[in-house]
């Protein structure tokens, strides 16, 4: 009798577990299937142009060949010519400084608004905090014109200093925005035990919320960097010099001449633009991801 | 260490008020609990106490100064928070060390004193952990920790306890105490839970809708409480509460629970309650007063004839639950002479602990 008591439920057990194993087998199938048709569809336009830009000019002038295969060797030529021999590098080092500088100006402004807004409870300041986000939600397309006059109006047309100027409109309103979201997840006791043990707003500020938030300041800070190394309407509308261009719109403008366009090196040129923010989103992805997910769980 | 006072104290948002005419005297080294349900302003008077919000009305004074319009910096007192409140990105030293280092203390006083506090609280071997790495019990003894290096005027506990576990609450509430009676520095507490209160505190203050009910030690409160609020909050369970009618029985007063139960008063409360004879009140008696009719030292009792509703076995008591005229009343009995619900048992009621309320002004006659 007990023997046939416990066999019943042990079967039936079994039998959960399989369809369990089935299931998952078949969801992880599937999640395959998909990942692996995503990676090829976005791997596909870099592989092309790593391939084209360690094809030499005589290769890709011969329309013979399959175009996603090297066939007469690779050659490091094409970066050779474009870093030496063209302003690649000055756009290179204009974009550096630019995107520091609005990152720096960045973090300093949209932490301190959304330290503001999101902590220090004033009248008007949801009002504020929404307002902010409004002003991103205007598209750069639209903002270059009367950008332009302000721009001209205070003498940095053509140099990159405008770009200092300007970017920062765009990635001040998003910036703060996530922000001020991570800001107000952190407990409100926090700040007033930190206030208790007698610290002002200041040393709030940087001993408690900063360090706190860092994951979210990151999130703020790849941001900021990605938008400002890939802007493309403001330095096409307000920069015309080639010691003023960065790499965005200079690769395209000195690379593509009429109607010649040097493939070679336009694919060097953006594979090397491309390094940077490959580089840090490789180190910070973690920071990233915490950032973006934020509020998600209390930590 | 300092007394402190509140007069009049008061607070509002718009038109709501939360806290109305608070008056204390809370001398030095007193361990003062206020206890309440929740939104009956304790914690919002604690937070005033602490400078975290502002005062509508009265004044606040910590060791004789004024401290209405100071920052809770200045105030000198140190606050433990009910989700401990610690910073997550630094280690346990760190956390307790803080606050003086941000009042520019040398460095040799800041590790003697977060040493000594450590040894108090049993987590020397800690220091170098973060929060994370710490069970709930360990970051509350942090918070406390972080309290006691600062060595302030007063300490202000908020619902400290009431994130841990059952046993971890039981035994840090002793922990806490064993702090106060080392340090001795005065204690605002503040709680919901009636027994947490009276195991801890000197003076309990029991608050409902912003107004304080009633303030005395916790056997006082216990045993005199002056509204019917009080009756039923403390204790565990409450006070029974029978509407009743007081009647005139000839030179004596009965109080009549039901067409079949009614109770003589002892004499002497009779001419306490005269004035109320003829008039409903609320009749009150802890369930400790309604026990098994055997052994002798159940005090000056009436005994009477009930049907159990309920029975449940505490271990060392068991409680039996009946009703009187549709109202549910517990009692205390015996293990051994508690019987199974449905069956009729005799309890017997000790008057001499009885109490009646007055329903319209719901206060203790």
């Amino acid at each position: 009798m007990s023997t046939a008591a416990i066999a019943v439920p042990t079967t039936k057990r079994i039998g959960v577990g399989v369809s369990l194993r089935r299931n998952r087998r078949w969801a992880l199938m599937t999640s395959y299937f998909f990942l692996i048709l995503f990676a090829i569809f976005f791997l596909l336009p870099p592989y092309y142009m790593v391939v084209t830009a360690l094809k030499s000019d005589a290769e890709m002038a011969r329309m013979a060949t399959n175009p996603w295969f090297i066939f007469d060797g690779a050659t490091l030529d094409q970066f050779k010519i474009l870093l030496t021999q063209t302003d690649f590098l000055i756009f290179f080092k204009n974009t550096a400084i630019v995107t520091v500088c609005v990152v720096a100006i960045t973090m300093v402004v949209s932490v301190l608004a959304a330290f503001a807004l999101g902590r220090m409870k004033f009248w008007g300041s949801g009002m504020l905090a929404t307002g902010i986000f409004l002003t991103y939600l205007v598209p750069d397309t639209l903002l270059f014109i009367p950008m332009f006059q302000i721009v001209k109006s205070i003498g940095l047309l053509n140099s990159y200093w405008g770009m200092v100027l300007v970017y920062p409109t765009l990635t001040v309103p998003f910036c703060t925005w996530i922000m001020i979201g991570y800001f107000q997840s952190i407990p409100k006791e926090l700040d007033e035990a930190a206030l208790i043990d007698g610290a002002g707003h200041m040393q709030m500020l940087t001993k408690i919320f900063i360090p706190v938030a860092l994951p979210g300041i990151i999130a703020a800070m790849i941001f900021a960097f990605t938008v400002s190394w890939a802007a493309f309407v403001y330095p096409m509308a307000f920069l015309y010099s080639a010691d003023q261009q960065v790499l965005t719109v200079g690769t395209v403008t000195s690379l593509i001449r009429g109607d010649v366009y040097k493939w070679g090196m336009l694919m060097a040129g953006a594979l090397v633009a491309a390094a940077p923010p490959l580089v840090i989103y490789a180190f910070l992805m973690d920071y990233y991801i915490a950032g973006l997910t934020a509020g998600a769980t209390k930590g | 260490m300092a007394e402190v006072t509140l007069r009049n104290v008061g607070k509002r948002y718009d038109d709501v008020v939360a806290v109305s005419n608070v008056n204390l005297d809370i001398p030095n080294h007193e361990f003062l609990v206020l206890v309440g349900p929740s939104g009956c302003g304790k914690s919002t008077t604690l937070r005033m106490i602490a400078g975290l919000e502002e005062i509508s009305d009265g004044e606040i004074s910590i060791g004789g100064e004024v401290v209405n319009d100071l920052p809770p910096k200045d105030r000198d007192i140190a606050m433990v928070f009910q989700n401990y409140a610690l910073y997550p990105h630094m280690t346990v030293a760190e956390n307790m060390s803080f606050g003086l280092k941000l009042r520019k203390f040398p460095k040799t006083e800041i590790k003697l004193r977060v040493d000594n506090a450590a040894r108090i609280l049993d987590i020397t071997e800690l220091l170098g952990r973060r929060p994370k790495q710490l069970s709930g019990g360990q970051r509350q003894r942090v918070a406390m920790g972080r309290a006691i290096v600062r060595n302030p005027k007063v300490f202000l506990f908020d619902e400290p306890l009431s994130n841990l576990d059952a046993k971890l609450r039981v035994q840090m509430r002793t922990e806490i105490k064993r702090v106060h009676q080392k340090v001795k520095t005065t204690t605002v507490y503040v709680t919901h839970d009636q027994v947490e209160a009276m195991t801890l505190a000197d003076r309990v203050v029991v608050m409902n809708n912003g107004k304080i009910e009633q303030i005395g030690t916790p056997n006082d409160l216990y045993h005199h409480p002056k509204t019917r609020f009080v009756a039923s909050f403390i204790g565990s369970p409450g006070m029974n509460l029978i509407p009743a009618k007081l009647e005139n029985n000839g030179g004596g007063l009965n109080v009549r629970l039901s067409d079949k139960l009614s109770f003589h008063v002892p004499e002497s409360r009779a001419a306490r309650y005269r004035t109320h004879t003829g008039k409903d009140v609320l009749f009150g008696l802890r369930p400790e007063h309604l026990t098994e009719t055997r052994g002798s030292e159940n005090g000056v009792g009436q005994e009477f004839q009930i049907t159990l509703d309920v029975v449940e076995p505490m271990g060392m008591e068991t409680m039996v639950f009946f009703k009187v005229d549709g109202t549910e009343v517990c009692g205390r009995v015996e293990p051994t002479a508690a019987k199974n619900s449905g069956e009729e048992m005799q309890l017997r009621a000790n008057l001499d602990h009885m109490h009646l309320i007055d329903p319209a002004t719901n206060v203790v006659l």
